[in-house]
């Protein structure tokens, strides 16, 4: 075998593989870029934030965190002479800003509506999609193409389209700002790509594991358990991170259906204000603590996402 | 252990007829095997028995119980599919308990049995490993290990040497008869070689087009093919027809070929004009230079022992299996004499095997005297 001459046909050459490699770190950089801004946005002094030319270098700072979880009021000197001295690193740091801390800021409850409204909906989506596509794929179900299209028309146009029907809908059904309404709103636009998805995956699992399961004496239920659940995670994993990701990061109709109560983070942290104008570094760390749940779901599941993404393009 | 008796049963997919009325008795602890081309019903039929499909009409009985509509988990049957189907998130050892965990077996009794089978079948050093490593073979043997670690009534199997490669699959084959010998359980077993089914049946029964063609022992299908579907799935190569112009009468014992007499055995019925075909096994096409009967050598294919000798008689092939040191020419003119007890004789028109002098000596050639 000549190896200064003979390539492989499959292998990609040299030179591809450094214009592909470029490509790659390039796109990975301009997508990079927006988020490690944020994340040092969160960082910085509020000044800092807004200085022109932008500060790349500058002395990091807590005060957006604090800033994001607290509610703050200004006060005169004579009144802040008059404090005891701070008990906390945080009391101290907003002081030497002049105010005093007034209470918990609703980052926390929104954070928590947040995590309610998209783990509850993602949840509901794949428990509900993971069933549809077991009895579409599995059984005869009447109509079946005719369901499978309607579901999937339901994707046909953006939901935004049909936000005023649903904002008068949920007005009078009494679901707007609650909980149940987003993870039902969620759920609704969740569960036709889950069926899709789900569908594809249970397709790809051969019958005869269940038939096994069902001559070894299992009933259908348990067959489906013990033999299919554990073959469909895969499927599952990837499916929930897509639903979860949806429902994470849903904007439109959470400003739109939601003020209080059931508000999610999407919509309370662009509302930030701090003195003069948006509270930059607090809106920086309150995206960047709203990114770490979809990170660290995204994480542990990757390794089935990724074989859920190329599952079924190769016959094993 | 149970006798599986089915009656008149049927299966309808839509407008297609997988399975017409079929009846069977498979006595306990028999080897019956279903053999037949892709799509002629045989695997409904067997998964009708299993219970994983609902005959259209009909009855299946196990062990003398209506079984028909019972779900399949409640019909203590074991089934072998051809992908094997281990689960495949479970270790050998998992695989193997599964169904007598369903049972409700105390751990310390499974372990026992699954052992106990794991010697029997030779994978008692494989059971902690998972499924997705293991060679055909071990599959098949896992495969075969949970159908059998239950001791079910019946074990059902469904073409499972399929996907094995041949030189395993013979191997296979002796180790699944042997272990029939050994365990003596009912086994109902699908397949559409007709290698596998003759080494390892007692009965099989050929089917086409979701009927039941025949239903007999081994030697019976080979020597007395019922239908000349039958004659010409089995046997490798199938056996050869020559059709015989004009009509015959019963009582008949003579035909003409390429315009020279043959003796056939005696016709015991009489046959429409031009419908008689004559068919012969190759082994019973002997050459013999006396004959009158010439036919044109036009290939040959040596096997070893026997050679393959393709032959143009007027516009009809013959193929005959004569010794490999047997000197044939293309082109060379030979001639041919047949078995004459051992021809065989079928209407054109409806396909079937024609009574003849042949079924008098029926009992003696199912002996296996002539073999």
């Amino acid at each position: 075998m000549s190896t200064s001459t003979a390539h492989s046909v499959v292998e990609p050459s040299r030179l591809t593989r450094t214009v592909a490699g470029t490509l790659v770190i390039v796109y990975a950089l301009v997508t990079m870029v927006p988020l490690a801004w944020i994340f040092l946005t969160g960082f910085k002094t509020p000044p800092d934030s807004i200085s022109y030319p932008p500060k790349v270098v500058f002395e990091p700072s807590l005060e957006g965190y604090v800033n994001l979880f607290t509610t703050r009021t200004r006060q005169t000197p004579e009144y802040m002479e008059s404090l005891p001295p701070p008990q906390t690193w945080y009391e101290e740091l907003v002081r030497s800003r002049q105010m005093v801390i007034a209470g918990p800021s609703k980052f926390g409850e929104r954070f928590l509506n947040s995590v309610i409204i998209g783990f509850g909906s993602t949840f509901l989506s794949v428990f509900l999609g993971t069933l549809a596509a077991y009895a579409f794929s599995r059984f005869r179900v009447p109509l079946a193409d005719d369901l499978l299209f309607f579901i999937l028309s339901t994707r046909m146009m953006p939901p935004i389209a049909v936000a005023i029907p649903i904002f008068l809908m949920y007005r009078t059904l009494g679901l707007s700002d609650t909980h149940l309404g987003m993870i039902i709103l969620y759920t609704a636009v969740n569960v036709s790509l889950s069926v899709w998805l789900l569908k594809g995956f249970v397709d790809e699992i051969p019958r005869e594991y269940e038939e096994a399961a069902l001559i070894d004496g299992y009933t259908r239920l348990q067959a489906f358990v013990k033999v299919v659940l554990p073959q469909m995670s895969t499927g599952i994993a990837a499916t929930a991170i897509f639903c979860l990701i949806f429902a994470w990061n849903e904007y439109a109709f959470a400003l739109l259906l939601t003020s209080g109560t059931a508000q999610t983070a999407p919509p309370f942290i662009p509302t930030i204000i701090g003195e003069g104008g948006l509270d930059w570094p607090a809106i920086g760390a309150g995206v960047t603590l709203f990114l770490l749940p979809v990170l660290v779901f995204t994480i542990l599941l990757r390794k089935h996402l990724l074989r859920g993404i190329t599952f079924g393009a190769v016959r094993k | 252990m149970a006798e599986i008796r089915v009656e008149a049963l049927r299966k309808n997919f839509g407008d297609f007829t997988a399975v017409k009325n079929s009846d069977f008795t498979v006595a306990d602890g028999e080897f019956f095997v279903m053999l037949g081309p892709s799509g002629c019903g045989k695997t409904t039929t067997l998964r009708m028995i299993a219970g994983l499909e609902l005959p259209t009409s009909g009855r299946i009985f196990l062990g003398g119980e209506d079984v028909t509509f019972n779900r399949a988990s409640h019909r203590d049957i074991a089934f072998v599919f051809q992908l094997f189907a281990l689960y495949p998130h479970m270790n050998v050892r998992r695989n193997m308990a599964f169904p007598l965990i369903c049972q409700g077996m105390p751990r310390q009794e499974i372990r026992t049995r699954v052992d106990e089978t794991a010697r029997l079948l030779r994978i008692d050093h494989i059971l902690d490993r998972p499924v997705s490593g293991l060679a055909g073979g071990d599959r098949q043997r896992v495969a075969l290990g949970r159908a059998i670690v239950r001791r079910p009534k019946a074990f059902m199997m469904d073409e499972p040497l399929g996907t094995l490669d041949s030189e395993f699959r013979d191997l296979m084959v002796r180790e699944l008869r042997e272990l029939h010998n050994s365990i003596g359980a009912t086994t109902v077993y699908v397949t559409h070689d007709q290698v596998e089914a003759m080494a390892m049946a007692d009965k099989i029964a050929v089917m086409n087009h979701g009927v039941i063609e025949q239903f007999g022992h081994p030697q019976e299908i080979y020597d007395r093919p019922a239908t000349m579907f039958v004659a010409d799935f089995i046997g490798s190569p199938p056996m050869n027809f020559l059709n015989v112009e004009g009509g015959h009468a019963a009582g008949d014992a003579r035909v003409r070929l390429s315009g020279v007499e043959v003796a056939i055995p005696e016709l015991r019925e009489e046959v429409e004009a031009g419908a008689l075909v004559v068919g012969m096994r190759p082994e019973h096409v002997r050459f013999d230079d006396a004959s009158a009967l010439r036919g044109e050598v036009i290939g040959a294919e040596y096997l070893g022992t026997t050679q393959i000798v393709t032959l143009l008689l007027g516009t009809a092939r013959l193929k005959a299996r004569v010794a490999a040191d047997v000197p044939v020419r293309e082109g060379e003119s030979v001639g041919l004499t047949f078995d004459t007890a051992r021809l065989s004789l079928f209407d054109r028109s409806s396909g079937r095997a024609l009574a003849s002098a042949r079924d008098d000596a029926g009992a003696v050639l199912r002996n296996g005297t002539g073999g």
